[in-house]
């Protein structure tokens, strides 16, 4: 195990995978000369060359649409949005032609691809910079979500995704990027799409938290052990497919669930999750779901609107009290 | 090599000896037209050209019968016939490398893929929407697909293969395999940023395709100089420092000659934007009546239409006679009609098979 920021952790995946197999290549914008928006692709171009590591115009739409074609031509590619806002331009692309191709073709044609970028809120940057895009990419059959919370987990989980046949739509976070974790240095460190993890064990309350969620569950807990109460911690890690036998055992353990997901809450994640719980686990509630997303409106810029349009862990410390009767 | 091309000039360093500083529009034009050349002039063997010829006729024979089954509701969803438009896929096949080459095009895929070889059975099947289509009966006549020739697909949204295709032609690049990607749209598709993204990456990547606009005239029911500012639409290629030439669609011959001008440019990782005038019978789907045009525009464009003008060029420097090729026409029109009645038998999907080729692998999780 290796101390590694979340940007480094992504970088090693895509660096160890390009190196075992050479028909993978990174492109999008900035990627290259720059060394990265972000600097998730630092030193890369250096290691790989200008063939392999691609600068892009601002053309959300082509480059979206030229990786999906290399794709069905023979290549592994990963194109890197700048952020997932700006996938709005190439949706198109990720809906018609990535998620669907496989399927029209009657299975002849696959498009193993990645695509990859910050996803949801990073501090105060306004309404178009702001959206959270799984319930939107996970919607449509042929997609794979993948929302890693961790260092560790970004690695594994990016690096089966390149690997995977199939297009894996891969949602990290800018606000993350700098976060540290342990990162297991093993060549062949495979986190399996759909698996996901329990990060704490409890038997008041499920909370339900995946990407940056994730770590509101977990601050949600720790106030919750202060008085007593031991939450239960899931991270889904993936979306689609997504894991909900696991969900669905702690909850008949539990008997209450707290979904916490930074989406606008109409017809979202935590929306289909809540489904899923009260269809096959109805018995085993004790109270009603209760979710905590953002705000239903559009992300605002003024730094106390932003705050309150999060998601809280006192909110969602608030909800486990409800769902438990305590208050 | 040279065809019609527009080609911006830049302006003399010496502003002194061109005191306007305009930029110039050049503009050649060479054509290749059956009744300026001979086919063995373009290379063609005679058996070659009987086989084009029966082509063609397969394809219009067989959207003819397709129009029939559509009356009949044995075929359903959109049905968008390439009637009059047979010389481009013709042409385009017989200069590529089936097999090696790759093709991309839009909704009005029925043709390139019989000129690609897709046996009239597999098509037929597909828009029957039965287990033995091209596609398993999943795509329909807008998406016709074959891993085998190298059809990456009949596309359902205007201009949103085009990016495809552009990466199709990465991957040959990068794998340096000698491949090049043929890329077709129609003339409304050139209004689309994807048209532009993708034209933008090509040239800047300088990448083996050729982007090649089916001007038929009209985009739905939407006549050309209706739609787009500037009708010859070739000159766009200019915008993206490529070449850009006109071909006759009417003409297999001009229309082979162009494609194996191009795709020569393409192997040499020099894309370039190929216009291609030629004319739909039909109107855009089949619930379409085309009110749009006059019955003296059909006739005249029937007048140049590209089977009778292969016949009289056949039948002119005596390679057939109009018995031989009255022979042709029947035996294709055997071919078709099997197809129906292979359409006809062939099972309909199992309905389990909704949740194959979804994704790879086999127990995925589905919401049933």
């Amino acid at each position: 195990m290796a101390e590694m920021q979340f940007r480094e952790a992504l970088r090693a995946a895509m660096v160890e995978e390009m190196e075992r197999d050479d028909t993978i290549f990174l492109m999008g914008e900035e990627v290259a000369e720059y060394d990265g928006a972000y600097k998730v692709s630092e030193g890369m171009l250096a290691q790989f060359g200008a063939k392999r590591v691609i600068d892009t115009p601002i053309s959300e739409n082509g480059f979206a649409g030229l990786g999906i074609g290399a794709a069905l031509n023979g290549l592994r590619p990963i194109v890197e949005f700048m952020t997932w806002n700006f996938s709005f331009v190439a949706i198109d692309q990720l809906i018609n032609n990535a998620a669907k191709i496989r399927y029209m073709s009657g299975g002849q044609f696959k498009v193993p691809i990645v695509f990859r970028g910050p996803n949801g809120a990073a501090g105060q940057l306004a309404a178009t910079h702001n959206t959270s895009t799984e319930s939107i990419y996970a919607t449509f059959p042929g997609l794979k979500v993948v929302a890693p919370s961790n260092p560790d987990d970004a690695k594994g989980l990016l690096k089966s995704a390149i690997r995977d046949d199939d297009p894996v739509i891969f949602l990290e976070s800018e606000v993350m990027f700098g976060w540290k974790g342990d990162v297991s240095e093993e060549k062949n460190y495979l986190i399996p799409i759909g698996k996901a993890r329990i990060a704490r064990q409890g038997d008041a309350v499920t909370i339900v938290g995946h990407s940056k969620s994730y770590w509101v569950a977990m601050k949600t807990a720790e106030m919750l052990a202060e008085d007593g109460i031991e939450a239960e911690v899931i991270d889904p890690r993936t979306i689609r497919p997504l894991d909900i036998d696991t969900i669905l055992e702690s909850i008949r353990k539990t008997n209450r669930c707290v979904i916490i997901d930074e989406s606008n809450p109409f017809a979202s994640i935590s929306s289909e999750m809540t489904y899923q719980i009260q269809e096959r686990a109805f018995d085993y509630l004790d109270a009603p779901i209760m979710r905590i997303t953002a705000k239903d409106t559009p992300a605002p810029y003024a730094k106390n609107l932003m705050e309150y349009y999060m998601p809280s862990a006192q909110d969602a410390y608030d909800a486990c009290r409800k769902v438990m009767y305590v208050d | 090599m040279t065809r019609k091309t527009a080609r911006a000039s830049t302006p003399p360093a010496n502003g002194e000896q061109d005191p306007a500083n305009v930029i110039r529009t050049e503009v050649e034009y060479k054509s290749f037209q059956s009744d300026e050349v001979s086919h063995t002039d373009l290379g063609l063997a005679d058996d070659q050209l009987l086989d084009m010829y029966r082509n063609m006729l397969l394809q219009r024979r067989f959207e003819e019968r397709a129009a029939q089954m559509y009356g009949k509701q044995k075929i359903s969803g959109f049905l968008h016939l390439y009637i009059g438009q047979e010389a481009v896929s013709t042409g385009v096949a017989n200069a590529m490398k089936i097999g090696e080459d790759s093709v991309i095009t839009a909704y009005r895929d029925h043709g390139i893929a019989l000129a690609m070889g897709m046996t009239s059975n597999e098509c037929m099947a597909e828009l029957f929407g039965k287990v033995d289509g091209c596609s398993k009966g999943k795509g329909g006549s807008m998406h016709f697909f074959s891993a085998e020739k190298r059809l990456f697909g009949g596309h359902g949204i205007v201009g949103g293969h085009i990016p495809v295709g552009v990466g199709i032609a990465f991957a040959h690049k990068y794998k340096e395999d000698g491949g090049v990607c043929i890329c077709f749209f129609g003339d409304g598709a050139i209004n689309q940023g994807s048209f532009h993204e993708a034209a933008n990456l090509a040239s800047l990547y300088k990448l083996p395709v050729v982007l090649v606009v089916e001007n038929n005239e009209y985009a739905m029911g939407t006549a050309v100089h209706r739609a787009s500012a500037e009708t010859d639409l070739f000159k766009q290629a200019t915008g993206y420092n490529m070449p850009g030439a006109l071909a006759d669609g009417m003409d297999v011959f001009d229309c082979y000659r162009a494609f194996s001008d191009h795709i020569a440019m393409a192997r040499d990782n020099q894309p370039s934007l190929l216009e291609v005038r030629t004319y739909r019978y039909r109107g855009h789907s089949m619930s379409d009546p085309g009110k749009y045009r006059t019955k003296e525009e059909m006739e005249n464009k029937k007048n140049a239409d590209p089977i009778i003008r292969l016949k009289a060029y056949l039948v002119g420097h005596n390679l057939a006679t109009n018995e031989s090729l009255d022979v042709i026409d029947e035996d294709v029109k055997r071919e078709v009609k099997a197809s129906v009645e292979f359409a006809e038998k062939s099972p309909q999907p199992p309905l389990e098979s909704i949740y194959e080729d979804v994704y790879a692998q086999k127990d995925y999780p589905f919401l049933k």
